[in-house]
């Protein structure tokens, strides 16, 4: 008698499961990404991740050295690449590079300064009409969160083994398997002057920006191939780091907190028998 | 099971000058420690402390997010990635209070479809249940503001396609609607009471909750069996420290379950364009609302028709209004459940019937709720149009015509039949039981 | 939340520990849970990454005062003339109300002219935070019986070393930590 309701609660479910199979192939249009995205082993995936900082500072030098000709990073300021490994003297350097609108002065002037390690990292253009009209309309989105706005939909019922698995590094691999998927389109397919053929690109067959890196251009000095492949996962890797500093935090405090949690359950659960057993004795 | 007898006795001299004078120990001690609980409720009915629990957390943690929030158009999406990557702790905070609404509307869910199945809502409880219902709705309201505050791209569409319900209504629902948002478009002002609003309807709920308890504590648990208690003695055991630790016990499961989320999949039950600061110039390819009001959302869209008068082209209703309609409706007949189930038996354990109609009814609110997550194209309009007419049909025709129709199982004579192996030998449970008071 | 510790067991011991084990755990959970609750409210990294200021002062002729913001605060950076300098060196210890010099990073040392000022060589300069010992107004400059600072709010009379003199302020005002990182820049903090 007791169980009607969990059962009712279980046949429910199961009945939701083979719905959501059923209806998957509902859909007539087109869906992008043409192709899944291709799953990477990260370090920072799974209850134990934690960041690869040689990893994340490589993949700074990838962004510094392309990418950033064109795309912003306008959340991280010069003081978190230390979390990346950086000494304060090499943060203070590599903000040295840089100079910042600051003011205004005493006589109520805009002027320019070196940048310090508070600063924001400044991005290539000062505004978004600039950053359009200087790449054909089509604005480079800012790197800051895209390692998180970039999640193609996992769909039924890939979502709910996610659950389990605990897959979150959509974004990433989506940004890894962009910057190698740049392939010829096929052969009847028609894709709008100017853009690019990519099977992995969220919004559809092709996109403005051309394949970004390439075997050899930015230089490692830790041994790591100098590689297109390789480049795109230590940049994806530094795109998700941009988008949540925290997430090493957040996984070591959780597997504090998971532990604590078991272990309290338990204890309640044997207090719980005892105080029942008073009632059945 | 009255609130009208009390077995507290100050036991000191302090207690009985605050006794006569403010008896708040006492209420504490009539509602929380000897208050009589049935002895045979199984785990469904722990949600309403894990509720209890949850509107907690939400409160600390959003009172303290306001620290640090600027409820500003230009600095509301900057200031919520201030609160993740440089306040102390703010990752954790924004990570248990985003999680924490769609963990509040589990737990609340769960709550309501146990209501339904052990027909909690049923006389002389029909009070304690349209509380419940104004719970919901608070909730909905303030789950929706909330989610409008991080002013990413799918808080400011939701916000304009939910505020766009309003022009739906005929001649004054422009002007309803540029009321609402206090301009032309969602924008800073919209912003601004939004927040003013999500910092107060806690408040709110937190103090229709306090009625629910009351009502709950007045007319007493029902239990799976749906039987009154008859033998206080023998069916009731005190709510400390029984009720207490079962509670704790599927608190620290559910903060658990919880935590899963929060420090392991923070982003999974958000939408990744939320990522994406707000763009009035800019709508994402699809507008889908947090899931948990996808089926009320699959409601609202499965009205594709006119309204109105046949064989003629006088339109009544058109869709955009049938559609807003149809949502609201769909809550405001819960309001009405009390009265529509006309079956005499409480719980849906002895109505062989009842209990096929609730799986197909649970079945119809999960479909809805995929349905709701999908393009409103093709198929998926056509089944939204199919479960949310069973939806309906459930309340409205199902549940009256049912309660005349079944023929329930045998009841149980009393609680103590049920559940004790033999009922013969009265008192036992309550003999035994830890001492209550000190 | 714990339960009773009521007797009437037949195996008291045990079932006390698991009681007080639960109870504990669950007087840690809630602590723990605190702690974030109460340190979110700690400055943030970005405010502490602010902490230190840099100020070009080439421009302050003798006799000129700059005000700056520091942590929020108001921080007087003043070319002192030579008689101001002379008329706080005249002053003797005994006559000050407060004759420690409240200097950052060494609090003990006596009030001199000389310790509150920029140093040895550069006496003429006075780096101060600009907020009233009292209760926290910003005086205003050249004002008041000592030449110095005068605080509105309460009346305090601060000299031109920024020694209280006169009024209900107990200190002299503060000296925030900062350095001449070259002749013409001043970084505090």
């Amino acid at each position: 008698m007791k169980l009607q309701f969990p059962r009712i609660a279980g046949l429910a479910l199961a009945a939701l499961l083979t719905m959501g199979t059923g209806s998957a192939f509902a859909a007539g249009a087109e869906h992008y990404p043409i192709k899944e995205p291709k799953h990477v082993d990260w370090s920072f995936s799974g209850p134990m991740g934690t960041w690869d900082l040689g990893q994340l500072q490589r993949g700074y030098k990838v962004y510094a050295e392309v990418c950033a000709a064109c795309h912003s990073i306008d959340l991280v300021a010069f003081r978190n690449l230390g979390e990346l490994g950086f000494s304060e003297a090499q943060v203070k350097a590599i903000a040295a590079e840089f100079e910042v609108e600051d003011g205004p002065n005493s006589d109520g002037e805009m002027f320019d300064r070196t940048a310090v390690p508070a600063d924001k990292i400044p991005g290539p253009y000062a505004n978004s009409q600039e950053a359009a009209v200087a790449n054909n309309g089509a604005v480079p989105p800012d790197f800051s969160l895209l390692a998180k706005a970039r999640a193609p939909e996992r769909g039924f019922p890939n979502f709910v083994f996610d659950i389990f698995t605990m897959y979150a590094e959509n974004g990433p691999d989506y940004i890894y398997s962009l910057l190698t998927g740049y392939e010829e389109a096929p052969e009847g397919r028609e894709i709008p002057e100017g853009t690019h053929y990519n099977p992995y690109f969220i919004a559809g067959p092709a996109l403005a920006m051309a394949s970004p890196l390439s075997d050899g251009i930015v230089s490692y000095d830790d041994g790591s191939p100098e590689t297109l492949d390789q480049y795109s996962k230590d940049v994806s890797a530094f795109m998700m780091w941009a988008a949540e500093p925290s997430l090493d935090e957040r996984k070591s405090l959780g597997f504090r907190v998971m532990i604590f949690l078991l272990i309290f359950s338990v204890l309640l659960y044997l207090t719980k028998k005892k105080v029942f057993q008073s009632l059945k004795k | 099971m009255s609130g009208g007898h009390s077995e507290y006795v100050p036991g000191n001299g302090f207690s009985k000058w605050l006794d006569s004078r403010l008896p708040l120990p006492r209420m504490v001690y009539d509602s929380f420690i000897a208050y009589p609980v049935p002895r045979n409720l199984n785990s469904w009915y722990t949600f309403g402390a894990i509720l209890m629990v949850m509107l907690v957390v939400m409160i600390l943690t959003g009172v303290t997010l306001a620290m640090h929030y600027a409820a500003s158009t230009e600095l509301a999406f900057q200031s919520v990635e201030h609160i993740e990557r440089d306040v102390n702790y703010g990752w954790l905070i924004r990570g248990i209070h985003a999680n924490g609404a769609s963990m509040f509307f589990i737990a609340v869910y769960i709550h309501m479809f146990r209501g339904m199945y052990y027909g909690s809502y049923k006389e002389p409880r029909e009070v304690l249940w349209i509380l419940g219902v104004l719970i919901f709705l608070l909730m909905m309201a303030t789950a929706f503001m909330g989610y409008v505050l991080p002013w990413g791209q799918m808080s400011f569409w939701g916000a304009t396609v939910i505020t766009g319900f309003f022009s739906a209504i005929p001649l004054i629902g422009e002007g309803i609607q540029q009321w609402l948002l206090g301009g032309f478009a969602v924008d800073n002002a919209t912003l601004n009471r939004f927040f003013s609003l999500h910092y107060l309807l806690p408040f709110m709920i937190a103090g229709v909750v306090i009625l629910h308890v009351w009502a709950l504590h007045v007319t007493g648990q029902t239990n799976p069996t749906g039987v009154e208690v008859k033998n206080m003695r023998k069916e009731t055991v005190p709510f400390t420290p029984f009720a207490t630790i079962k509670d704790a016990l599927a608190i620290v499961i559910f903060l658990l379950f919880f935590g899963w989320f929060v420090f392991y999949l923070p982003d999974f039950l958000g939408h990744p364009d939320n990522y994406i600061p707000a763009d009035p110039l800019k709508t994402p390819a699809h507008i889908v609302p947090e899931w948990y009001f996808l089926p009320f959302y699959a409601i609202l869209r499965a009205i594709t028709f006119n309204i109105g008068i046949p064989f003629t082209d006088i339109v009544l209703i058109d869709s955009k209004l049938g559609g807003v309609i149809a949502m609201f409706a769909s809550i405001a007949v819960m309001f009405f459940l009390p009265w529509l189930d006309t079956s005499k038996v409480r719980s849906g354990n002895y109505r062989p019937m009842f209990k096929i109609c609730f799986i197909l009814f649970a079945i119809a609110c999960v479909a809805l709720g995929y349905l709701g997550s999908r393009p409103a194209e093709g198929i998926y309009t056509i089944l939204s149009q199919f479960f949310t007419a069973y939806y309906f049909a459930h309340f409205l025709i199902i549940l009256p015509i049912l309660g005349r129709i079944e023929k329930p199982d045998e009841l149980p004579p009393s609680i103590a039949d049920a559940v004790l192996d033999e009922p013969a030998k009265a008192g036992r449970g309550r003999a035994s039981s830890p001492q209550p008071a000190e | 939340m714990a339960a009773k510790t009521k007797a009437g067991s037949p195996e008291p011991t045990r079932r006390d520990f698991l009681y007080i084990a639960t109870g504990a755990m669950g007087a840690i959970g809630a602590g723990a849970v605190a702690w974030p609750l109460i340190r979110q409210m700690s400055p943030d990294a970005s405010t502490l990454a602010l902490a230190s200021i840099e100020v070009d002062v080439s421009a302050i002729e003798p006799g000129q005062a700059i005000t700056v913001k520091w942590r929020g605060k108001p921080i007087f950076i003043r070319n002192r003339t030579d008689k101001e300098v002379e008329e706080a060196n005249s002053v003797e210890l005994s006559d000050l109300k407060d004759p420690v010099a409240r200097v950052a990073d060494d609090e003990g040392i006596p009030a001199t002219d000389l310790n509150r000022s920029a140093g040895e060589g550069k006496e003429n300069w006075i780096v101060m935070i600009g907020s009233c010992t009292h209760l926290g107004c910003v005086p205003v400059g050249l004002a008041g019986d000592f030449n110095g600072w005068f605080c509105p709010c309460h009346g305090s009379h601060y000299d031109t070393a920024g020694r209280i003199r006169k009024g209900p302020a107990p200190l002299n005002l503060l000296i925030p930590p900062y350095e001449f990182v070259s002749d013409d820049t001043i970084k505090i903090g």
